[in-house]
């Protein structure tokens, strides 16, 4: 352990612990984090801590179907959310297809993430006539509604997960392209890179050491912001009918299910889902807005 | 001024042609057509006529060519699923996305404008802050969730208003459209208040900045000194300086309002473009595809373009940078 590292770790401790202190100035924003744990911890243990497996079709009763909220099934337990037109029970459905929201909006932001980063980065670093092609392409791009990338996308590629988060990361990364090149390229001319440039370092370490590490922070809230956003695009994807087969519905395709049962006063076969969708994506927007709050750089003036 | 017209058509052009052999080479990648058109129990005698006569058994290239030089012409070929020309069955459904984009923009800035004016003017007051949390679920819910709650309530439980579709509509220069009369308000106020709803939070914030920054400025100060009256000051100093990013919006946002009324036309069953184009997809009706994705990208270049020549109007600025 030499002594400038001691002090890397100091500084990085006492910055955590100042980044920690100003988010939970924000009670709304402490509430929300707890929501989000709390969903996680769901969207983990689902199979351990739901009443029924929603997917095994053998343990379906139709005789359950559309039971409304508080009813005894033939299992021999309250359903406490009812029953889906399958039989399911909802809140074990709602579990499970948090899972699969959750999973689909981190898979396609964190492949979003590096895809926009790796060509934000590389743009802002080469500049020139590389720079101006890919952030033509970038703002094109961003001029175009994501959800309609996203429609086109998943029609071209088929149903499928990866299919699916595939048209999610190619709707949202230039997201992250547009941010990372705004902060890199302010970086790309400050000192210690002319410096690092005039060493005989090698491009990627220059990229990944220097540019990288002062550039990330406006990508943490993009970053946040674009999970909600990829969960908000799954399920409106899958309730217009073009997400996961209905094998194994995420949110979405619950709430597209019981869009047809709503006309008829059965509201709770599509309610439910929806409120867990939103409940999700509004506390991740809320913390998202903290972490924007808290690392604005003309706060503390 | 001239210069930079030309440079920004070039461009345009550029990507519109980009784009259509994107598009093209896209959506020619998905399925098998043939098997959409005709009954599976043909012969494959039949099979292959229909193929030569539609040209698939052609290079994709060569297509492409034969594709554009109808273009140009007009013609986009005939829905696989109609049996119609695709241009007419876009047409004819066109007003109705149209009305409701339309009716969705001006309920956002009818509503969103003044609150956002109102929180800027009075950032501090109880008002602003529920105006404030207001836009940001306008942002953070999801169209088709709203939409879904709209239809519960209004709809199902208190039975004010259809559930969907056009209902009757009136003829205005043979255009068949809804807001002439009452029942067709009744049809379209729910779907385009759930439309709205986006671009209501996005006014909302922007008018507040905008009031903010105005406020403090010296002309505001000014105009105060002067005895103006504050619904003066507010009404003719703030509005016209908060007027270029709200003109903006209203441009750039005319699109993506375009392009979301596919989920809202969904959820009520609006006889639009949106819902011609999600149904179009699910039975693979490529010519309805590829013509809609091109004309959606004429639509985004132009928009652009109008936005950057208004720009100019508003802010002379702008002009001045620009002829320099």
């Amino acid at each position: 352990m030499s002594l400038v590292e001691d002090i890397q770790v100091e500084t990085w401790r006492t910055r955590l612990g100042d980044f920690w202190r100003e988010f939970a100035e924000s009670k709304v924003a402490l509430v929300a984090l707890v929501v989000i744990v709390a969903i996680v911890f769901i969207a983990v243990f689902a199979p351990w801590i739901s009443p029924q497996n929603p997917y095994d079709l053998a343990r379906l009763d139709l005789f359950d179907s559309r039971l409304p909220p508080g009813t005894v099934g033939s299992g021999g337990y309250v359903h406490i959310l009812g029953t889906d037109a399958a039989g399911r029970d909802l809140l074990s459905a709602i579990f499970y297809g948090l899972r699969i929201s959750l999973l689909i909006g981190l898979m396609a932001g964190a492949f979003a993430l590096v895809l926009g980063m790796s060509i934000g980065l590389v743009a802002a670093y080469k500049g020139g006539r590389v720079e101006a092609i890919i952030m033509r392409i970038v703002d094109l791009q961003l001029s175009m509604p994501a959800i309609l990338l996203a429609l086109v996308l998943t029609a071209m590629l088929g149903q499928g997960l990866w299919q699916l988060v595939t048209a999610l990361v190619v709707a949202q990364y230039a997201y992250f392209a547009r941010t990372i090149h705004g902060a890199a390229s302010a970086e790309r001319d400050k000192d210690y890179i002319e410096a690092a440039i005039a060493t005989p370092l090698p491009a990627h370490i220059i990229l990944l050491r220097h540019l990288l590490p002062n550039s990330l922070p406006p990508l943490i809230v993009v970053a946040t912001v674009q999970v909600a956003s990829a969960i908000a695009l799954e399920a409106t994807l899958s309730f217009l009918g073009l997400g996961l087969p209905l094998t194994e519905p995420s949110l979405g395709a619950l709430i597209a299910n019981g869009f047809q049962y709503l006309l008829s006063g059965r509201f709770w076969i599509s309610v439910y889902p929806g409120v867990a969708l939103v409940i999700t994506i509004v506390s991740i927007n809320l913390v998202g807005d903290q972490v924007r709050h808290v690392l604005n750089p003309r706060r503390g003036q | 001024m001239f210069g930079f017209f030309i440079q920004r058509i070039v461009q345009a052009a550029i990507v519109v042609v980009a784009m259509s052999i994107l598009v093209f080479v896209g959506v020619y990648a998905i399925g098998n057509p043939i098997d959409v058109m005709i009954d599976p129990a043909a012969t494959q005698e039949i099979r292959d006529n229909l193929i030569r006569q539609y040209g698939f058994d052609r290079p994709l290239y060569e297509q492409y060519f034969v594709f554009v030089g109808n273009v140009l012409q007009g013609d986009f070929g005939q829905s696989f699923i109609y049996r119609v020309p695709v241009l007419d069955l876009i047409f004819s459904r066109l007003p109705a996305t149209f009305e409701l984009a339309l009716g969705a923009m001006l309920l956002a800035s009818v509503v969103g404008i003044p609150l956002g004016i109102w929180a800027g003017y009075r950032p501090h007051a109880f008002s602003s802050k529920a105006i404030m949390t207001l836009s940001i679920l306008g942002f953070s819910l999801p169209t088709f969730w709203v939409g879904l709650l709209l239809v519960m309530t209004f709809a199902v439980q208190l039975h004010w208003l259809p559930s969907g579709g056009r209902g009757p509509t009136s003829d205005l220069l043979g255009v068949p459209l809804s807001f002439l009369t009452p029942t067709g308000w009744s049809y379209l106020i729910l779907p385009a208040f759930n439309l709205a709803l986006f671009n209501m939070g996005l006014l909302i914030r922007l008018a507040r900045a905008g009031t903010l920054e105005a406020m403090s400025s010296d002309y505001v100060r000014f105009a105060r000194a002067q005895g103006l009256k504050e619904s003066k000051v507010v009404g003719l100093h703030v509005l016209k300086n908060i007027s270029i990013p709200i003109v903006t919006v209203f441009g750039l946002e005319f699109g993506s309002t375009l392009a979301f009324a596919v989920v809202t036309e969904t959820i009520f069953n609006w006889p639009g473009v949106g819902k011609l184009i999600i149904d179009s997809i699910m039975v693979l009706d490529r010519p309805v595809m590829v013509a809609y994705l091109i004309l959606v990208v004429l639509l985004f270049v132009i928009i652009n373009l109008v936005v950057d020549l208004l720009y100019g109007v508003l802010d002379p600025r702008i002009r001045a940078r620009r002829s320099a």
